[in-house]
């Protein structure tokens, strides 16, 4: 997904003079091709993630399109006040784009994952959250946030991730991409752990179980409507994300249903609330917490009485 | 020039007395520290229209010691940027100025308070100016307490590194911050030759000389291909004997009695 992400980019930085690329000393291998066409618009800042995003700000306020760009948690939670008081206050047109969404770093450890990055970007006022489930949704995603006027955060994939659509994906913010159709209950998922969700789905339809699998790719704007359509149409909802389970999809979706006074039957599926201390790959790791396709199968089944 | 100069800090000095009094608000040192600075570069040298404060080729000057805000707020509205009745409003319900620098303000670049957050934002618009060819120049207003800051030091050798030469950065270099002297907490003596080593031109001057202030913007950059600093050797709370380099100013609240006699000092003239 990194790559389809910088081809994406580097399109569309051919025909927009306005698109800087402002680094901190990460991109080996992927941001090349951009930093040798456009040396101008690119700047490594170094090791130094509050000065990139302050820097991209400054670039943005002069009528840019500033994108700042590393690994996992680096572009958020060490340079987050400079998000919200210089990005988002400023409304400047920076977006924000990490590298490894969730455990996708898995045996580089907790210092290289991104598991609570949705919680905070969305809770900051101007800024748009996407998160795309495979490379063709990462590709309209990428479209999507450049050709949007303001801060969007990006959460993107590593590498060698399996398609989950199987047909094209038509992508707008505050929209959702449904997989698979269903009528017995709905799993709404977020970013790449999607695969997970729509094997389980696909078991659960061999056992008789009809599931909707819509992939929330927006997480801010959030697409209201479809959530609201799963809990009318199907009563019962299953949210699945490689993120803590507080304040990221489960979270949003849990304040849309209350807010419309809408009931139904719910259950969030996300990472537990504690620090991710076992080594290994993301797939091992969604096992170990509970994100594998056996849990998100057995959560189907439960909720369906089955 | 130093006449109108004076005139226009002196009246600046006396508006942020006011507005701190009547906000029951703070860092009225940080202010006074400031005035005159600001006095020079409202006095000729920033290219800033206050009948076009968005012109595209203004100079940008980035208030990164956010606190001292009042100053600029001060200043802006005595230079016609906006209304001198906004000054009124100062940290008061639906004001339309708030206790740090806003940039919803006409003539106001950028948004500050915390602080280390300026000179990277100042960076990106060096850097975006020279790309796009343009002439104006980034100004970026810092303090004591702004270069403890890492991310300050991370915009300073980034600037240094690529010879952003369109950059300024102004030390308002009172050696106090907000629990004592500054070379108590974080001594950043030698400034100059910090800055020196991270490959920026410096020139030091007495922050309340109009004429040492001007020459030094006159001089920008210092050096061709070297982003420049100029240490402001400043007195916190200048003006006012009471205030005057004590560091129990940079937060102390005003009373009626302080009031009226720091208004008179002022009235009076340094």
């Amino acid at each position: 997904m990194r790559k389809a992400f910088n081809e994406e980019l580097l399109k569309i930085a051919k025909t927009d003079p306005r698109v800087f690329m402002i680094l901190a000393d990460i991109g080996y291998g992927e941001i090349e091709p951009f930093a040798n066409a456009f040396p101008d618009r690119f700047i490594n800042c170094g090791v130094a993630e509050q000065n990139m995003t302050g820097v991209a700000c400054g670039v943005a306020m002069e009528g840019n399109i500033a994108i700042t760009y590393s690994i996992a948690n680096f572009p958020t939670l060490r340079c987050f006040e400079q998000i919200r008081n210089d990005v988002c206050y400023h409304n400047a047109n920076v977006k924000i784009v990490i590298i490894g969404g969730g455990l996708a770093y898995g045996p580089l450890g907790i210092s290289h994952h991104s598991t609570e990055d949705l919680a905070v970007m969305r809770a900051l006022p101007n800024m748009v959250c996407l998160s795309p489930c495979d490379i063709p949704e990462a590709r309209e995603a990428v479209k999507a946030m450049m050709a949007y006027n303001g801060p969007v955060y990006y959460r993107c994939g590593y590498k060698g991730e399996k398609d989950i659509h199987e047909k094209s994906v038509s992508f707008r913010i505050g929209g959702s991409a449904e997989v698979k159709g269903g009528r017995d209950l709905t799993v709404l998922f977020t970013g790449t752990v999607g695969i997970n969700a729509k094997e389980a789905v696909l078991e659960a339809a061999r056992e008789g179980i009809d599931c909707r699998l819509v992939s929330m790719y927006s997480i801010k704007p959030i697409d209201k409507e479809a959530i609201l359509r799963a809990a009318t149409e199907t009563g019962k909802i299953i949210t699945v994300e490689e993120h803590n389970l507080y304040g990221g999809l489960g979270g949003a979706v849990a304040e849309v249903l209350c807010d419309a006074n809408v009931s139904c039957k719910f259950k969030r599926m996300a990472l537990p609330d504690v620090n991710v201390s076992k080594i290994g790959s993301q797939e091992w790791l969604r096992d170990q917490y509970g994100l594998g396709v056996k849990d998100i199968l057995a959560e189907i089944r439960r909720m369906a009485g089955k | 020039m130093n006449q109108d100069c004076a005139e226009l800090a002196k009246r600046t000095r006396l508006n942020c007395l006011r507005m701190v009094y009547r906000g029951k608000s703070g860092h009225i040192g940080s202010m006074l520290s400031v005035a005159d600075i600001l006095a020079v570069l409202y006095s000729g040298i920033l290219h800033a229209d206050p009948a076009n404060p968005d012109a595209p080729d203004r100079d940008r000057l980035i208030f990164s010691k956010g606190h001292g805000g009042a100053a600029l707020f001060a200043t802006l509205a005595e230079k016609g940027f906006f209304p001198e009745e906004y000054l009124d409003t100062y940290y008061q319900d639906n004001g339309k100025l708030s206790g740090h620098i806003s940039h919803h303000l006409p003539g106001v670049e950028f948004s500050t308070g915390s602080l280390g957050h300026g000179l990277p934002v100042a960076c990106g618009m060096a850097m975006a100016a020279k790309q796009a060819g343009k002439t104006h120049r980034i100004f970026c207003i810092t303090s004591d307490g702004d270069c403890n800051e890492g991310s300050t030091w991370e915009a300073i050798m980034l600037a240094g590194q690529h010879k952003w030469d369109n950059l300024t950065m102004i030390v308002d270099y009172n050696r106090l911050q907000a629990l004592g002297r500054s070379q108590d907490i974080i001594d950043l003596e030698p400034l100059d030759r910090k800055l020196r080593d991270f490959n920026w031109e410096v020139v030091t001057v007495d922050g309340h000389d109009y004429a040492a202030l001007e020459r030094a913007f006159s001089s920008l950059p210092l050096e061709k291909g070297k982003p420049s600093c100029i240490i402001c050797r400043t007195v916190k709370g200048k003006g006012v004997k009471l205030f005057e380099n004590d560091y129990r100013w940079h937060y102390g609240g005003i009373t009626e009695e302080i009031y009226d006699n720091a208004k008179k000092e002022l009235e009076e003239g340094i």
